[in-house]
């Protein structure tokens, strides 16, 4: 059983490969589950890192693995049989709100893993009326291109498929494209990519007095709120979030500013990016 | 529950645990507003060190077993954290670590100029094979270490202990005849190890790790009860408390303030105020005092 405590080693069942930057790995065991929540992925003798799950039905999960480092690209090459140990899950995931009319879902690059349960969550009969705003670099960045239902907007930065620019820009002319009675004119909009991206979100929401829940990355350790490793300001990442909303991140100091290194060093967030993808 | 210790105020008897949280300012600030009286900043060591890979902290239910590694931006690299730090409203505890007496030296110069409110000498931590705990468990290596460091700083001096030591009340005594104003203990127990038998594997990277939490609350109880028979400095006493009556136990062990570290795991950052308040409801009903309860377990024998 997977738990919070032990790593328990459970078998890949299957890997699926999404195009040579992005695989996905699954697991045919049950876990509890919200979506926007993480677990802790070992692989022994490399190192254990936290991933948020992307795929999730009662008896099988997944997560997408974006091949960066020495952990990521051991992580993509394993295939049915290998075992991995999974500890969790951790973290607040989502707030799904009740009777949301209207919601936007922005997504950039892999941001889209932790956003896609969601998306599949408010994709039923009595869920809102759901626009994802999905970007990436380019075309086969775009994580999961037909798993879902709901009205897409698509955009790349280099234009090989959909709008050539940013999510932003698209979140804007929708916000402004609804009619002016609506106000608000979605109930919430959730994000999930780079954090200069998701700081332009609550940007436009603030702007337009829209609530806003953006889920942050930080180097983790423990996974639940002891060892500080990956605290934003007075928040601590793993625990308090992953994901945060616009009460929260109007008082955080480091949202899109700052992060910790692995030593504990305070950087800016560029420098921190550069080192999390060596 | 205000509280004097060597001379400082403290609004609440409860101290954060190194290394637990403490990596800035504005989280030590929140531990504080959460009803810690005492908040203590990670280790802070001699030179850049990111510390052990992961898995490196795993709770085990009763308890975690960690080896985090000593992570430190070295005490060179710290310069904002000190600026920000300049104006807090809250007292801090700096530890700080070494690999010899005479980093421990050029560490603590360093880090008493930026004025914290104490200095906690970590000579306990199990998760490094040239630091800390090569220190602790004998007497002669603590009393140099301790008497070094004392020298050149101009705060208050904790000593930070572990219970591998063979006669920890040794050790204490040493740390007191050396200078120290106070002894903190216990640091982490063991070191233990985990080993998930599917993989054949220890789960934590550096493969053993100390352990913290309700499953060494008697290790700590026995230690604090051994050092306050020896020594006449101060205690925090610390390791698995989770309540108030867990501080109560170890105060009557012969505490003078209490720290939390592995509590943050099961009961949130807000342990500080539910401990803070179980302790008053305990004295409350017992129509006792924190000054008439401490001690209290040797007063028979004594």
């Amino acid at each position: 059983m997977i738990t919070q405590l032990m790593p328990a080693m459970v078998k890949v069942a299957e890997r699926k490969i999404h195009s040579p930057e992005f695989a996905t790995l699954y697991i045919d065991e049950p876990i509890d589950f919200k979506p926007g929540q993480f677990v802790m992925v070992w692989i022994p003798g490399v190192d254990e890192k936290p991933y948020t799950i992307s795929h999730h039905s009662p008896d099988r999960f997944g997560i997408t693995v974006e091949a960066k480092g020495i952990f990521s690209r051991k992580a993509v090459s394993l295939g049915p049989g290998d075992k991995i140990g999974i500890r969790g899950p951790f973290g607040n995931g989502f707030n799904m709100g009740n009777g949301h009319k209207r919601v936007a879902v922005v997504a950039g690059g892999c941001g889209m893993a932790p956003l896609a349960p969601l998306v599949e969550a408010f994709q039923t009969d009595n869920g809102p009326e759901t626009l994802l705003i999905q970007g990436a670099r380019s075309k086969s960045f775009l994580l999961y291109p037909d798993r879902f239902t709901a009205k897409a907007e698509i955009c790349t930065d280099d234009g090989s498929k959909g709008y050539k620019g940013f999510v932003t820009d698209i979140l804007v002319q929708k916000i402004k494209a609804l009619p002016a009675n609506l106000a608000p004119g979605f109930d919430m909009v959730y994000t999930c990519g780079p954090e200069i991206m998701m700081a332009k979100v609550f940007e436009i929401c603030e702007a337009h007095g829209i609530p806003c829940q953006v889920s942050l990355e930080r180097y983790m350790r423990c996974g639940f709120g002891v060892c500080g490793a990956c605290v934003c300001g007075h928040a601590v990442v793993c625990k308090d979030g992953p994901v945060f909303g616009s009460k929260a991140l109007r008082t955080m100091a480091d949202f899109n500013t700052r992060a910790l290194l692995k030593t504990g060093r305070s950087v800016p967030l560029n420098e921190y990016a550069a080192w999390r993808c060596q | 529950m205000q509280t004097t210790f060597l001379g400082k105020t403290l609004h609440t008897p409860l101290v954060l645990a190194s290394g637990v949280l403490g990596s800035n300012k504005a989280i030590l600030e929140r531990v504080w507003e959460n009803g810690c009286g005492l908040p203590t900043m990670k280790s802070i060591g001699p030179a850049p060190r990111e510390g052990h890979k992961n898995p490196t902290v795993i709770d085990l239910g009763n308890g975690m077993i960690n080896a985090v590694g000593l992570p430190s931006p070295g005490y060179l690299n710290m310069e904002e954290e000190w600026q920000e730090l300049s104006d807090r409203a809250f007292p801090i505890n700096a530890s700080i670590y070494g690999g010899s007496v005479d980093e421990f030296v050029r560490v603590a110069e360093f880090v008493s100029a930026k004025g914290p409110d104490f200095i906690e000498l970590n000579i306990s931590c199990p998760n490094s094979d040239q630091h800390g705990m090569i220190f602790g468990v004998n007497a002669q290596s603590s009393h140099d270490v301790v008497a070094a460091v004392k020298k050149v700083i101009h705060v208050p001096l904790i000593a930070k202990l572990t219970p591998a030591a063979p006669d920890i009340a040794g050790i204490a005594k040493a740390c007191e005849d050396a200078g120290a104003d106070a002894i903190c203990a216990i640091n982490t127990a063991g070191p233990g190890m985990v080993i998930d038998i599917e993989s054949r594997s220890p789960v934590l990277a550096f493969k053993k790790g100390g352990l913290s939490g309700p499953m060494i609350k008697p290790i700590a109880v026995r230690c604090v009860y051994d050092i306050f028979r020896s020594v006449s400095i101060p205690i925090i006493g610390l390791g698995g408390i989770s309540t108030g009556t867990d501080a109560i136990e170890i105060i009557m062990a012969g505490a003078s303030l209490v720290g939390i570290g592995t509590a943050v795991r099961y009961r949130g950052i807000t342990v500080f105020d539910k401990v803070n308040k179980e302790i008053n409801d305990w004295l409350a009903a017992h129509g006792t005092t924190l000054e008439e309860i401490r001690g209290a377990a040797h007063r028979e024998a004594l």
